[in-house]
Parts: structure tokens; C-alpha cells; sequence
């Protein structure tokens, strides 16, 4: 798939901005006054930076509003629908804890479950594509959960579920690429089903429809080298992976900040690669298949 | 109005004989050619006359070369656009509800104005029947004629897809699947008629006829004609005969 | 929610104007809808003979070439060198007056300096018209390069040919087979032809070196080697004759298969022997005695043979089972050469016998036949056959064709119901075409049309000291039966002077300076190429196009012409007509929509120039301009009285008319009533045998076709061919030049044989053949100015088959270096498993030069695309005998473009094919960025 900028930024943004939401949430830590500011602030900040994002990629963003209509059926409308509901219940929350005014905690674990839900509404635009068999998969929203859990941990300087979540986002991320390399082909999709001419014989596309170039193959026709591939995953793995390092470096405000850019850059390469090296089955038709 | 009907009147969709098609690309250019002046937005076409011209079509015709285990390689003209699948993935994923299928026939629909431009209807389609328009930005797809079948501006004769019309070879038929005596399920039943990745699960209503076998309608093994002679003279005096009983 | 209510029922059109389409030749009907004033869609005409209603890719893109930006906007004057491309535009008086300048002391003092050529003309009986006033006997259209052997071959074996001039019986035929076709005129008929068969049952069969369009559909496949039919053909003859499995009745009396080929030695021998009267004689089966073929109770005798003079003179059949039972015709002597196995050409024979003789069709239909006998039904034989360049595009193409109709006619499958059928005007035997005209005299009209079929010596169009008389050198000993002359040859032999210099070369609707040309760079150099004296070569230039092509920049003069929904046009009886097998047809366009720019219908052009020029026939008694335009040209102008340019509603007739009748003023209102074409069909007793059918013969003399009947014998023995042989073998006044002699017995056999063609062509060194296709969503080089197409053809790979693909270890993204005994490219290749293992191809004219048709830098036509023309020249490699020796058939000069022989290596990736040429100075500018189409809304991105 093509790796769109825009989306690589609002799923990664989001997701620690959501993520670090559902710790303040869950009142971990409970700061109050300035320090609350600053900290909602991150969440808030993240999460609504990633949100716009998302709308730059859209081709009429004036319309964004009708998105929040099909919530019963469509996760892109959900995600909407809870992103909002996080954002707003945890608004009012924040609002408690900033100003001092009062202190709803119920509003916090409501707002986290909000927040978490978001993440995976999120997930779940890109894990229910049977189309990109990658995806399409349990380990999506694990995925992108432990990497909002251990992005977020560390916003919110929770030391040991910070290095309990990124360790595991990263251990997971690792099996999940043995795992997702191989379901293209474990799910059968082949240019024979793609035609139904398998009966006839083996399947080569010819020429193609158009020597012009489509929609199609800008969008979802994407390819990137194998070894440049595991060249990004390792700088991906290892950026991600930094935060471990909280083991032996001091737990202060600084060195927590640092590496939670060192992080987020991880996890912006890991969601490039999640986008680009994502085969659409539609591949299959103009003979580009993985 | 993402969710799909639990239930629809008619099936109508098309039947693609892969038997016939000779790949002119006719069907491609009158869809452009109709949609373009109709339903929605127009059809554009980018860089035009440049180095990198990208338009938007509905219908395009691929092409596969297939190698059987012995015997000579076959050709086979391969036009693909929307297959108003049943358990259509492009209708539910919409967030906006701009994509639906139509209770009263099935058909598969982008309503342009509440069209966000996502994207995300064309990646849950298996099949690259949906393509964004580069000028105005919204979803654009095959619309099964929905402004000719019905139109009463057209001859009754002319109310069928562009695609179908124009079709020199034949190759395409248009009708309801629903009823079990149409043109169309009775050529599926008849000729086989085939679904695209099946395993997608989508339920295309639209159907492939697969190639009739090839390079067996003259048979090497059948007899061989038997000589009446094998000299000039010979064949005359057969010539004799032969004409005695004419 | 609710779904969405949609407008089922939107205004389609203001209003539809029916006419012709001219995306291509095939000249389909078209309903153009119009909304404001402005062409909104194009669809299918369905009441049109033609097309029934489809639409091909190009005739529904036809609202992307009237808008096109390539259009070319007023008369052009050349300002820059030539091949520049710079022009400064002028008025049509002005632009008139120089040519008239030009064009009048050429046909006061030498007319033939004057060569006037044109290509994709759909009004050759027009502009052969206005040529033979002007009295140069330089004139032809494109059919010399095109598919000349193909409508000679025809012709001259059975009054009739393949191209558009005849089809399948779609209704009844049972299998089809297809020599060498990609695409034809015929493009929607024979789509919808297969498209039919198939649905039927019916088997398609497809013989040809590639694997693609109607060959992907066809159920069996022959991977032929290229140039290698005849052979593949004459192996069937040789198998049906030897199992007995040929049409005797058929043969002995609608062929002359039973005529007497005379044997005594002299100037006569191997002619047919005739009465004295002078018609052909045969043996008469119940009297045993010698009968005129067409008396009424002559049963013809297929064995006859007859003492006279002291020989014996045997039957044309006798001759033929002499000539094709020789082992050398065995299938298994051939298979090797044709690279197909000998077991599957003998099924092949196996299965026509079976199905022309098994499946025998009988319609009960009564019919007369020439000799007044009565037959009560049609038998038909359900076999037939369809072919096109694949044959005819080869040096030996025109000897194959014939083969292929020997083929055909043995079986009994011609103008039978199942078989092949002719389509009016046709049948027409050669005897009842016009012969060639070549007497020039300064300030007269020739002595009559240019263009016809020879008989023998005494017909070429030689001078009197022997040299050829036309530019071309068509009806030469070179090529003695070029029945459509050699438009590939003008501009080669001009700049040679070879037979002689010409002053003024005017062309129309060819792209000589590209895809038209064989020696592409050679033509440019030839067309830019000046004298000692600082002049050019070929002094003066006229040229007539619509759009942007490469040749405009070769021209001195440009007449731009109209888009085909402009103007008045005429598809006519007297051309190239678009009946269909059961009835005459003949249609016109007419402007649906007014120019927009300052420029003219090219004939209303000549209308005007042939005035000022004083021109018989164009101007009245008093001087005065007689066609005020081609539309008054087209209703006006008889050729025989009662016979003009449109034969329907002629004489004021309400029904349509006979096709006969007087000049009627309201005839053009009349076709746009009809939806621009008139049909008249033929009825059920003379829909088939229709060469010997009287009810036929009457009905065509009804509707002015000819003016007596033509009853005529299939010619399976050509005696023209033979008086060449008799010539070259020392009879006769009229002698070839030595060096031809030998050719011209050999090659002018009077029975088809086959001879190879690689030898000439350095097929030991170059091994591979390379071939073209035509792409069916593209015309020529005029699909690419066109804003969808281009996207489906924007640029053309090199296939290349998977022995070669392997053995040169090519991968995609490689290009090759193709070289032929005349030049290289180098350009992308593609793998193709489906093709000949000795064969590569390309679609042909996708490469286009930088800086035409109006498209933008780095338009991949002019990168990624190329042309096989760089390799093929137009004289074949020096033999050095110091001759310039053409790359054309010995019989007609059709040019051998399928003779192409090459070699491949790898190249590796390149950003751009070679050769690479300077770009040509647009002169209209370069296309809008992009486009959102739509007649309501907004027009072409404004
Ligand atoms: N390698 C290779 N070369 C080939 C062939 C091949 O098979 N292989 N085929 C050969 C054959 S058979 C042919 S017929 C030729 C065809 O080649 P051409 O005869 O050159 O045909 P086109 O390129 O279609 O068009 C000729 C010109 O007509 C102009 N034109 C189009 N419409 C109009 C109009 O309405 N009015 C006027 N005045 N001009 C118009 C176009 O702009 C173009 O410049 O190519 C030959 N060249
Ligand atoms: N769409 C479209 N239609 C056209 C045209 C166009 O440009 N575009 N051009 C028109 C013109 S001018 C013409 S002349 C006609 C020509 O119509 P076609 O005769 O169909 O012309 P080509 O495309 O040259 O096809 C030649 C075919 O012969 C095959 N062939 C080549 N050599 C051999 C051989 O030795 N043996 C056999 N058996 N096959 C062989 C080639 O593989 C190819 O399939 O098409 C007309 N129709
Ligand atoms: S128009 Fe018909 S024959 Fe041509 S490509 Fe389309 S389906 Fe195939
Ligand atoms: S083909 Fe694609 S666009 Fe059409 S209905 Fe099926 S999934 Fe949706
Ligand atoms: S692009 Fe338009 S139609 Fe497709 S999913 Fe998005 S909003 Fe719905
Ligand atoms: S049905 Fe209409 S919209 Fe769909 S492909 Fe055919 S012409 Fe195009
Ligand atoms: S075949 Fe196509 S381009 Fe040619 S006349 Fe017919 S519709 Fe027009
Ligand atoms: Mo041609």
C-alpha cells in the first residue's frame, strides 16, 4: 500500500496521544494544576495533531463530519465517533484536575476506556481488510495497542509498564513480521483465483489494461526492496526498542522525554513499513503480486 | 446507509465471456465516454497530453497469458469493473454512508455528495473496481448504467450499460441473476459462469465465462483422410469413377 | 437513514445527428448526441448496415479527436527549413493562389511532374477524378503498401477479395479460419462475426506467428513461421486432392478448372483455347466434344483433353493434380519450413473435408444459374476463410493469396451459403475493371483512369522507349499486375530520379515522414535533401492533413483539413464501398457540428484549386467553377448517366430508388433522414452463387453496378500471368529487360506456387522475422493525440517469445538492440509465451516523433515508443548488380513489410529508445494539462 505520509503520522500520533490519555485517565500519575496541563496537554496534543492528519488525507475534508454517521457498521466512522467521545469526556475530566475545580475519577475511567477504544477502532480500519491479508489479522490491534500502551506508559513516566509495554510491542512486532511475511500466500490468493483461469494452466499477467498509470497503482500497487525492507526494520526495531534502556539510565523527566522521541521515531518507521510493505490483493490482477 | 440489504429485488449485473472477448478496449471507451458526460462527476484525466497521463476509467480490460501443463500458451482479454458484489466490503467499511447497494436491484452506488474521499471503499475491494477521481476528489465506480437502464430519455432497446451496447464480439451480457430464467443465469448455468477470488468471500454477482477448451476442436487423433490415389494418373481414374455417379 | 434517490431518468441529448464514423476505414454509423450544439456522446448506429449498432475503442473516443489540440487551425506556409516545423499561417486565397502558381505551368508543360498521392482517402474516385483532369499519370492512394496482393490475388482469381470486399456467411458457416488477420477494416463486422460463430458453436481457427485478439479467441491455433503459408496452404491442396475431397461439380462448372490449356509450342502456349468468338473452350462431357463454357448444355469435363495442331491439350485440372500431387506439397515435406508438425496439418485437412463435405448446408432456395439451368435448392460447403496482411505484406503474399482462393474454390466453399461471399460491387472479374491509363499530354486530361488490371504485356503503362510511365513505376516488368500502384515507392524514386525528377509532390492523409514510410530516416532525408544549386531534392511540397502529424513539417504548403464530424463526405459505390453480402449500401457524412477554426474540407479544396486550375469537369462552359463544394460534387456529378458518387433516392425517388435514376438536389437530405445511408437489398433468389446467379447478375445491372451482365469462371489458371511468362520466355514485341526475365518466369506462375523471401533478405544472418500488429484501440498514428487512447496505447514493447526471452537472458525493464540488414533500434522488451519461437512483434505506429500531435515533453510515444519502420527498407539489401531492387512482390510491388529479417542482443535499461530524433516545432502548441470533460458543466479545462 502506498505509504501515505498523513496516515502514518495520525495512526502513530494518535495512538501514543490515546495512549498516554488512558494512563491519565486510569489517574497514573494524578497530577494536578500546571504539571496536569502539560500532561493532558501531550495527550490532547498528540491525539488531535494525529486526527488532522488523517484528514489531510481525505479528498473532501470540508465533508469530515459525515464520517461520524456509520458507526454502525464502518470502524473509520467509530474511530470518529470515540476519538471525540475520548477526547471530550477526558476534556471534562482534565478539566477537573487542571483548575483544581473537582475530581471525577469516574469521568477518567470512563475517558480511558474511551481512549483505549479509540486505539482499537483505529487498528481495526486496517485489520478488517480482508484485501491486504497482512492486516487483516488478530495481531493488528494487539499491535497497535501494546505499541499506544508502552508509548504511553512512557508519556505518562510509568517506568516499569513503559519498559514492560515496549519490550512487548517490540518482541510482538518482530513475530508479527515473521508471521505477516508469509500470509499473503498462507491465505491462497493467487492470480489463478484472482482470473478463475487456474483450470486452464498457469496465470502471467500480460499486458496491462493501460500503459498509463491508475489510481489503483499509486494507491495499493507499492513495492519495496527486501533488503532495504529489513534495513528500515532494523532502524525501526531499534529506535522503538529504545526506552529499554530505562533500565540502566536515571528515570528523570529528560532522559523519559528523550526517549520517547527516539520511540515515537521508531514507531514511525515500524507504520511506514506497516503501510508499504502491505500487499493488496488487487496486486494480484496487474501480475505486481508480492 | 452502510449496512448491506439483508435482501435485494433483482440481481442485475453483468456475464463477461472470456471466450469471446478480443480485448478492443470498446467497452472501456464507451463507459468513459458515457460516464464522463453522466452519472456524477466527469471522468478526468490528468497530465492529458503530457508524460504521465492518469485517468479515471470504470471498466478496463487486463490481459493474462496462461500455460497449460503440455500444449501451446492461450491469450485471454480480461475486462474487470465493479461486480455489485452481495457482501459487498466497499459498502460497509464506508464511513460516511455515500457508498450503499441499492435494495431494488443490487447495485453497488457512490453517492458523490456525501463522498469524503477516504479512499478506504477501495482498498476493502478485492477486485480494483473503484478508482478516486483525480479532479474532483470523490469515489468513482462502476455504476451498472444505473442512469441508461431505467432512462426514459432512451429508446426502450438502448436501455443497457454503454459497455453492453458497444460490445462488437458480444462478450457482454446484462440482466438480473435474481430471475432463473434470464439471459444471464441461464449463460451461467450453461457455460459455467465463475466468481472472481471466490475466497474473498465478497459474493460477486457479476460472472466470468471461462474459455472453452483450446487447441481441441480439430482432434490429431481423429481419421485421417484416406487417399484415393497417390500419382496423377491415379486420381484420374478415381476422377472417373467419382464422376460416373455424378 | 434512507438510500439515496438517484436520477434514473437524466436528459440524455438535445438531439441526435446521425453520420459516418472515420476513426478508421471501416466507416461504422454513428448517432452523435448533441447537447448545445456540442457533441456530448458518441454510440453505435443500430440500422446501420455496417456496425448494427456497436461501437469500436476508437469510434467512442471519436469526441477526444474532434476536440483534439493537435487540430491543425489555417493554411500553413513553411517559413523554417523542412522538418522544422515552423510555419506562418495564411488565408485560403492566399494559400490557393501559390498552389495554383505552382500546379499550372506543371500541366501545361509536363503534368507528370505532378505526383499526387494519397493514403487514407476515402474519395479515391474523387481525387482520381480531379488527377486524371490535371492529366499527371502520377496518381494512387495507399493500397500499393497496403494489402495489394490481398484485392489483386482476389480479383484476379474470383472477381472478388477478401478486405471489406467480401465476409463470411456468418449466419451458416461452420468453421472459420483465419490466415494472418490482427484487425482489418472490417474492424466491428468481424468482431461481431466471431462473436456470433462462437455463440453458435461454431470453430474459430486462427493461423498467424502471434497469439493475441481474434487468434487468443479462436479455439485452435497455428504458430505459422512467417512467410511460410503458401506452403502450409498448397500441403492442404495437396491433401484434399489426394483423398478426393474437392467439389468436382463445383469445380467443372463455376471455375475453369475444365478449360484447355494449349500446348503447341509458339506464342499461344499454355493460353487457353477459345472459339472463335473468343470464348473459353471445354470438353463437353455427354457429346465429348468441344462447347463454349457457357453454352446451356455444355456439362463441362474435368479430364477433357483435345488433339488440334499436333498437340494435346489438357484440362487446367489435369495440370493442377500434376503440380500439387508432388511429394514436395506433403505435409510432412513441409511442416519443418512452416513449424507446424505434419500430423496437425493433415487433421486440418481431415477436418475442412469434414466439415465441407459432412456438414454439407442446403438451403432450400431455388435458383438459375448463367446457363438458364435451374437448380432447386443452394448446397452449400460451411467452411470459410478470412485473411488479410499476414499474407499479403510478404514479396511472395500475392502467389499465397491465390493459393489461399485455389484453396477455397476446390472446396466449394466460395459464394455458397456457409462459404465466403462477395459483397456488391463485387463480384466483378479483373476482365471488367478498367485497364491502366498513362498517356500524358501537356494541358489534358490522361487518356483515362490511372488505376486498373493488366492482361498482359500490352497493358503496362511503359513509354514508348520502354521506361516505366509513372513515378512509381507500377505496371512495370518490376511488378507488371500493381493494380493499386506503389505509394511506398514515390518518394524514393523522385529524389532518385529514377525513372524521372518531379517538380510538385501533393499528398493527402499519409504520414510519410513516419509510420507510413518504410527507411523512416532515409524518407526525412530524402525530403530535406538539396541539390547542388541549394534547392531541395523534391522541389515543391503540398500537403493536406487535419492534425499535427510528422508530416507536416515536411510540407511546404499545408491544406488543413476538417475532423470527420466537419464535413461532407462521400462513401461510394464507385470506391471503396461499405455494402454487406446481402445487399448495396453506400453512405455519407455530413457536419454535425461547424469548424472552429479557418479551415476546409480537403475535396471542396480541390473543388475550388481544380477551377482555378481550368480543369475539365470543374469548371462550366464559361469557366466559371463548377462544384461550388464536394457536397455539390457528390449530388451533381454523373460518371455514366444515371450512375453518380450516392446511388440511393437518385431520380427523386421516395423508397430509396433502384441506384439508378437522374441527379436528385434533395438526395443529402434524404441520407440524414435515413441516418446518413442508403442499403438496397438483394433478394432471396440472388443472395448466393451470385457470379453465375442471373437473378443476380439482372439485379446488379438494376442498380447500376455495370451495365450488362458478367458471368465469369473462377480463374484457377491465370493466363495474364502466363502472356508475363510467354514475354519474358521471348514472345512478343513488348520484352522485359534481361535481368527480370528469369523472375518473371519463375514468380508469374499461372498456378500458385510458394518461394521464400529470407534469402534476399539475409535471413542467414538476420534469423528472426519482426512483425507488426494493429493495436485495436488505435488507428494508425492518429489514435495518440487522442486523450483516452493514448492511455491504453501510450507506448508499444518488443515481444519477444520465451526460447529467445531465455537464450538472451532478458528481464523486464531490459531493452534489446534489433538490427536488420538496414539499420538498428533499441528498445524495451516484453515477454510473450503465446508467439512463434522465431518471431518478435510490436504494435504498430504507437512511437511517435517529439514535438507532434500537440503532446508534451517526454510524452512516453515519443520515449518509451518506436517504430519497426527504422529496419525496413524499401529496396531490398544491394545484390550488387548495382540495381535498385524494391522490397515489394515481383507480381504487384506490394510492399513486403513482414519480410523483416533481424537479430536481437540485450541492452540492458535505457531512459529513452533509439534512434532518437530532434523534436519538430509544434504548430498548434502543446495540449491542456488536464481535462474534466463534460458538454453541460465546464468544457475542456479552461
Ligand atoms: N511497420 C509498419 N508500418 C506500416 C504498416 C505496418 O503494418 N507496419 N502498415 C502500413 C499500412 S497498411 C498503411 S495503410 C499505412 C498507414 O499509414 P498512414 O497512411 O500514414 O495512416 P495514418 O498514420 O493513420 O494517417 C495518415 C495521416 O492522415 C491524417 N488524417 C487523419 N484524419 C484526417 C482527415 O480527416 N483529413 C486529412 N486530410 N488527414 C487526416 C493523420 O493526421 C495522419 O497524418 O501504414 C503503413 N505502415
Ligand atoms: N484498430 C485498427 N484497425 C485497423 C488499422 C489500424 O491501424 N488500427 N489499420 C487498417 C489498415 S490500413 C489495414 S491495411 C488493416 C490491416 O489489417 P490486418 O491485416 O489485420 O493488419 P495487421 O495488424 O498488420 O495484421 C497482420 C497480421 O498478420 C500476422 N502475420 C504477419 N506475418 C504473417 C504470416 O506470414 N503468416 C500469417 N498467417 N500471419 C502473419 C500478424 O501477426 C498480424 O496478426 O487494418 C485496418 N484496420
Ligand atoms: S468490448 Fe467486448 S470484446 Fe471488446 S474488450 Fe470489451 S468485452 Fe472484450
Ligand atoms: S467489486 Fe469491489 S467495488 Fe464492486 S461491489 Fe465488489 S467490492 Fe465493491
Ligand atoms: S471514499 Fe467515499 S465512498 Fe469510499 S469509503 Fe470514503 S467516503 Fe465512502
Ligand atoms: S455498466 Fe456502465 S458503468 Fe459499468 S462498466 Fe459498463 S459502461 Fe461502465
Ligand atoms: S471500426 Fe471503430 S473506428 Fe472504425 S469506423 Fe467503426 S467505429 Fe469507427
Ligand atoms: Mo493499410
Amino acid at each position: 500500500m502506498h505509504p501515505a505520509p498523513s496516515i502514518i503520522a495520525f495512526t502513530t500520533l494518535s495512538g501514543l496521544g490515546f495512549g498516554l490519555l488512558v494512563f491519565l485517565g486510569l489517574g497514573l500519575p494524578a497530577p494536578t494544576g500546571w504539571i496536569a496541563f502539560f500532561h493532558f496537554g501531550l495527550g490532547f496534543g498528540l491525539a488531535v495533531v494525529g486526527l488532522t492528519a488523517s484528514t489531510l488525507h481525505l479528498g473532501h475534508p470540508e465533508r469530515a463530519w459525515k464520517a461520524f454517521s456509520q458507526w454502525r457498521s464502518s470502524w473509520l466512522s467509530r474511530e470518529g465517533v470515540l476519538a471525540v467521545a475520548a477526547l471530550l469526556v477526558m476534556g471534562l475530566f482534565a478539566l477537573g484536575r487542571v483548575f483544581g475545580l473537582y475530581d471525577a475519577p469516574v469521568l477518567g475511567w470512563i475517558g480511558a476506556v474511551l481512549s483505549a477504544l479509540t486505539i482499537y477502532a483505529t487498528s481495526m480500519i486496517y485489520a478488517q481488510l480482508k484485501t491486504v491479508p497482512r492486516w487483516n489479522h488478530w495481531s493488528t490491534p494487539v499491535q497497535f495497542g501494546l505499541f499506544a500502551l508502552g508509548g504511553g506508559a512512557l508519556l505518562a513516566g510509568q517506568l516499569g509498564v513503559a519498559i514492560l509495554g515496549v519490550a512487548a510491542a517490540v518482541l510482538f512486532q518482530m513475530l508479527n513480521w515473521q508471521w505477516g511475511d508469509t500470509r499473503f500466500a498462507e491465505r491462497g490468493h493467487t492470480g489463478e483465483t484472482a482470473t478463475g483461469l487456474g483450470a486452464m494452466g498457469q496465470v502471467r499477467a500480460f499486458e496491462p489494461p493501460h500503459t498509463g498509470n491508475n489510481y489503483l497503482l499509486k494507491e495499493m500497487v507499492h513495492q519495496v526492496g527486501r533488503r532495504h525492507a529489513s534495513k528500515l526494520r532494523l532502524i525501526g526495531i531499534t529506535l522503538a526498542a529504545t526506552p529499554l534502556l530505562l533500565v540502566i539510565l536515571p528515570a528523570v523527566p529528560v532522559v523519559f522525554g528523550l526517549l520517547a522521541i527516539l520511540h515515537c521515531a521508531g514507531v514511525l518507521v515500524i507504520r511506514w513499513l506497516f503501510f508499504a510493505q502491505a500487499e493488496h490483493v488487487v496486486s494480484l490482477y496487474y501480475g505486481r503480486a508480492a | 446507509m452502510t449496512s448491506l440489504p439483508t435482501h435485494t429485488d433483482k440481481k442485475l449485473g453483468l456475464v463477461i465471456d472470456l471466450d469471446t472477448c478480443v480485448g478492443c478496449h470498446a467497452c472501456v471507451v464507451s463507459c468513459k465516454g458515457w460516464n464522463t458526460e453522466n452519472y456524477g462527476a466527469p471522468l478526468s484525466d490528468q497530465d492529458a497530453y503530457g508524460a504521465d497521463p492518469v485517468g479515471t476509467f470504470l471498466n478496463r480490460v487486463h490481459s493474462y497469458e496462461v500455460q497449460p501443463a503440455d500444449g501451446a500458451a492461450a491469450l485471454v482479454h480480461f475486462p474487470k469493473s465493479c461486480l455489485h458484489c452481495e457482501d459487498a466490503p466497499c459498502v460497509t467499511v464506508c464511513p460516511t454512508g455515500a457508498s450503499y447497494k441499492r435494495v431494488e436491484d443490487g447495485i453497488v452506488l457512490v453517492n458523490e455528495t456525501d463522498c469524503i474521499g477516504c479512499g478506504l471503499c477501495a482498498w476493502a475491494c478485492p477486485y480494483g473496481a473503484r478508482e478516486m477521481d483525480g479532479a474532483e476528489k470523490v469515489m468513482k465506480k462502476c455504476t451498472l448504467c444505473v442512469d441508461r437502464i431505467y432512462n426514459e430519455n432512451l429508446p426502450e432497446e438502448d436501455r443497457e450499460p454503454a459497455c453492453v451496447r458497444t460490445c462488437p464480439a458480444g462478450a457482454r451480457h446484462f440482466g438480473d441473476f435474481a430471475d432463473p430464467d434470464s439471459n444471464v443465469s441461464k449463460l451461467t448455468a450453461e457455460r459455467g459462469g465463475m466468481d472472481l477470488m471466490p475466497e474473498q468471500g465478497t459474493k460477486p454477482v457479476n460472472k466470468y465465462l471461462p474459455p472453452r477448451p483450446k487447441d481441441e476442436a480439430i482432434d490429431i487423433l481423429a481419421p485421417l483422410l484416406e487417399p484415393v490415389a497417390e500419382k496423377p494418373e491415379g486420381l484420374l481414374a478415381w476422377l472417373d469413377k467419382a464422376l460416373e455417379k455424378i | 437513514m434512507k438510500q439515496p434517490v438517484v436520477e434514473a431518468s437524466p436528459h440524455v441529448s438535445d438531439e441526435v445527428k446521425k453520420t459516418t464514423c472515420y476513426m478508421c476505414a471501416c466507416r461504422c454509423g454513428i448517432n452523435v448526441h448533441m447537447k448545445n450544439g456540442k457533441v456530448a456522446y458518441i454510440e453505435g448506429n443500430r440500422d446501420h448496415p455496417v456496425n448494427q449498432g456497436v461501437l469500436c475503442a476508437k469510434g467512442s473516443a471519436g469526441i477526444m479527436q474532434v476536440n483534439a489540440p493537435s487540430r491543425l487551425r489555417a493554411p500553413l506556409k513553411r517559413v523554417g527549413p523542412r522538418g522544422s516545423g515552423e510555419f506562418k499561417e495564411i488565408s485560403w486565397e492566399e494559400s490557393l493562389t501559390l498552389a495554383t502558381d505552382w500546379l499550372a505551368p506543371v500541366r501545361e508543360n509536363n503534368p507528370e511532374k505532378l505526383a499526387f498521392f494519397t493514403g487514407r482517402d476515402q474519395s479515391q474516385s474523387f481525387t482520381s477524378f480531379w488527377a486524371q483532369a490535371y492529366g499527371t499519370p502520377n496518381y494512387a492512394a495507399h493500397g500499393g503498401f497496403c494489402s495489394v496482393n490481398m484485392a489483386a490475388g482476389g480479383i484476379y482469381t474470383m472477381g472478388g477479395a477478401f478486405w471489406e470486399f467480401g465476409q463470411p456467411d456468418w449466419e451458416h458457416t461452420k468453421m472459420f479460419v483465419l490466415f494472418g488477420v490482427a484487425e482489418d477494416h472490417d474492424s466491428n463486422p468481424i468482431k461481431m462475426g466471431i462473436g456470433k460463430i462462437k455463440g453458435r458453436g461454431a470453430k474459430v481457427i486462427g493461423v498467424n506467428p502471434i497469439r493475441s485478439g481474434y487468434n487468443a479467441v479462436a479455439d485452435d491455433w497455428f504458430g505459422i513461421t512467417p512467410g511460410t503459408d503458401g506452403l502450409l496452404i498448397l500441403a492442404l491442396v495437396h491433401e484434399l486432392l489426394r483423398a478426393g475431397k474437392i467439389d468436382l461439380d463445383y469445380l467443372a462448372d463455376y471455375t475453369n478448372a475444365p478449360c484447355l490449356i494449349n500446348e503447341v509450342e509458339g506464342p499461344e502456349k499454355g493460353l487457353l483455347l477459345r472459339d472463335d468468338t473468343g470464348k473459353l473452350l471445354v470438353m463437353d462431357r455427354v457429346t465429348g466434344q468441344p462447347m463454349a463454357f457457357d453454352h446451356p448444355d455444355v456439362r463441362p469435363d474435368l479430364r477433357g483433353e483435345i488433339t488440334r495442331g499436333g498437340a494435346t491439350h489438357r484440362t487446367v485440372f489435369r495440370t493442377m493434380i500434376e503440380k500439387y500431387l508432388d511429394p514436395a506439397y506433403a505435409p510432412d515435406a513441409v511442416a519443418d519450413r512452416c513449424g507446424i508438425p505434419a500430423a496437425r496439418i493433415k487433421a486440418l485437412a481431415a477436418e475442412l473435408a469434414r466439415v465441407a463435405f459432412d456438414e454439407e448446408i442446403v438451403l432450400d432456395q431455388p435458383w438459375t444459374d448463367f446457363r438458364g439451368r435451374r437448380h432447386d435448392k443452394m448446397v452449400g460447403r460451411p467452411v470459410s476463410f478470412h485473411s488479410m496482411r499476414g499474407i499479403s505484406a510478404h514479396a511472395n503474399g500475392f502467389q499465397t493469396c491465390r493459393a489461399l482462393h485455389i484453396l477455397q474454390i476446390i472446396l466449394g466453399s466460395v459464394e455458397v451459403p456457409g462459404g465466403f461471399r462477395f459483397k456488391p460491387p463485387y463480384p466483378k472479374p479483373a476482365e471488367a475493371h478498367p485497364k491502366p491509363h498513362c498517356k500524358v499530354t501537356p494541358g489534358a486530361p490522361l487518356d483515362g483512369p490511372h488505376l486498373g488490371f493488366v492482361h498482359g504485356p500490352d497493358d503496362l503503362c511503359l513509354k514508348d522507349d520502354g521506361s516505366p510511365a509513372r513515378i512509381d513505376k507500377a505496371y512495370t516488368w518490376e511488378n507488371p499486375m500493381s493494380a493499386h500502384g506503389l505509394m511506398h515507392m514515390v518518394i524514393s524514386n523522385a529524389y532518385a530520379g529514377d525513372p524521372y525528377k518531379i517538380d510538385t509532390l501533393f499528398m493527402y492523409m499519409a504520414n510519410m515522414s513516419w509510420n507510413s514510410s518504410m527507411n523512416t530516416k532515409g524518407v526525412m532525408d530524402m525530403l530535406t535533401d538539396k541539390d547542388e544549386a541549394g534547392e531541395y531534392v523534391i522541389p515543391r511540397i503540398i500537403y493536406s492533413d487535419a492534425y499535427s502529424s510528422e508530416m507536416v513539417a515536411y510540407a511546404d504548403l499545408i491544406l488543413p483539413d476538417t475532423t470527420y464530424l466537419e464535413r461532407h463526405d462521400c462513401i461510394s459505390l464507385l470506391d471503396r464501398p461499405i455494402c454487406e453480402a446481402d445487399g448495396a449500401a453506400d453512405a455519407i457524412r455530413w457536419p454535425v457540428i461547424e469548424p472552429d477554426r479557418d479551415v476546409r474540407g480537403f475535396q471542396s479544396v480541390l473543388c475550388d484549386l481544380g477551377a482555378r486550375l481550368g480543369l475539365p469537369g470543374f469548371v462550366n462552359d464559361d469557366g466559371s467553377q463548377k462544384y461550388e463544394d464536394y457536397a455539390d460534387y457528390i449530388v451533381n456529378h454523373q460518371r455514366r448517366p444515371g450512375v453518380g458518387p450516392l446511388s440511393g433516392w437518385r431520380g427523386g425517388a421516395n423508397d430509396g430508388g433502384t441506384g439508378r435514376g437522374d441527379v436528385n438536389p434533395d438526395q443529402l437530405d434524404r441520407y440524414i433522414e435515413n441516418g446518413g445511408f442508403w442499403v438496397k437489398h438483394i433478394p432471396a433468389e440472388a443472395r448466393y452463387f451470385k457470379p453465375w446467379n442471373a437473378a443476380y447478375q439482372d439485379w446488379a445491372v438494376e442498380t447500376g453496378i455495370y451495365d450488362a451482365p458478367q458471368h465469369y469462371l473462377f480463374t484457377l489458371y491465370s493466363e495474364p500471368m502466363r502472356r508475363f511468362q510467354l514475354a519474358a520466355e521471348g514472345h512478343g514485341e513488348r520484352q522485359p529487360p534481361d535481368h527480370l526475365r528469369e523472375r518473371i518466369r519463375e514468380k508469374l506462375d499461372p498456378l500458385p506456387i510458394w518461394y521464400g523471401t529470407e534469402d534476399e533478405n539475409k535471413g542467414d544472418a538476420y534469423p528472426i522475422t519482426a512483425l507488426t500488429q494493429r493495436p485495436m484501440a488505435m488507428y494508425h498514428s492518429w489514435g495518440s493525440q487522442n486523450a483516452w487512447l493514448r492511455q491504453i496505447h501510450g507506448q508499444n514493447p518488443l515481444f519477444v517469445p520465451t526460447k529467445l526471452w531465455e537464450e538472451h537472458g532478458f528481464a523486464e525493464g531490459d531493452y534489446a538492440r534489433v538490427t536488420s540488414p538496414h539499420g538498428e533500434i533499441s528498445v524495451p522488451v516484453a515477454h510473450m509465451a503465446a508467439l512463434n519461437e522465431n518471431t518478435i512483434w510490436t504494435w504498430n505506429a504507437i512511437g511517435k516523433r517529439k514535438g507532434a500531435w500537440a503532446l508534451g515533453e517526454g510524452a512516453p510515444e515519443a520515449t518509451k515508443g518506436f517504430l519497426l519502420n527504422h529496419l525496413i527498407h524499401e529496396l531490398l539489401p544491394a545484390k550488387g548488380d548495382g540495381l535498385r531492387w524494391a522490397n515489394s512482390d515481383p507480381v504487384t510491388g506490394q510492399a513486403a513489410w513482414f519480410d523483416l529479417k533481424v537479430r536481437i542482443e540485450k541492452v540492458g535499461a535505457r531512459a529513452e529508445c533509439a534512434p532518437e530524433f530532434p523534436p519538430i516545432k509544434s504548430p498548434v502548441g502543446k495540449g491542456p494539462q488536464d481535462l474534466t470533460w463534460k458538454t453541460k458543466g465546464k468544457a475542456a479545462a479552461e
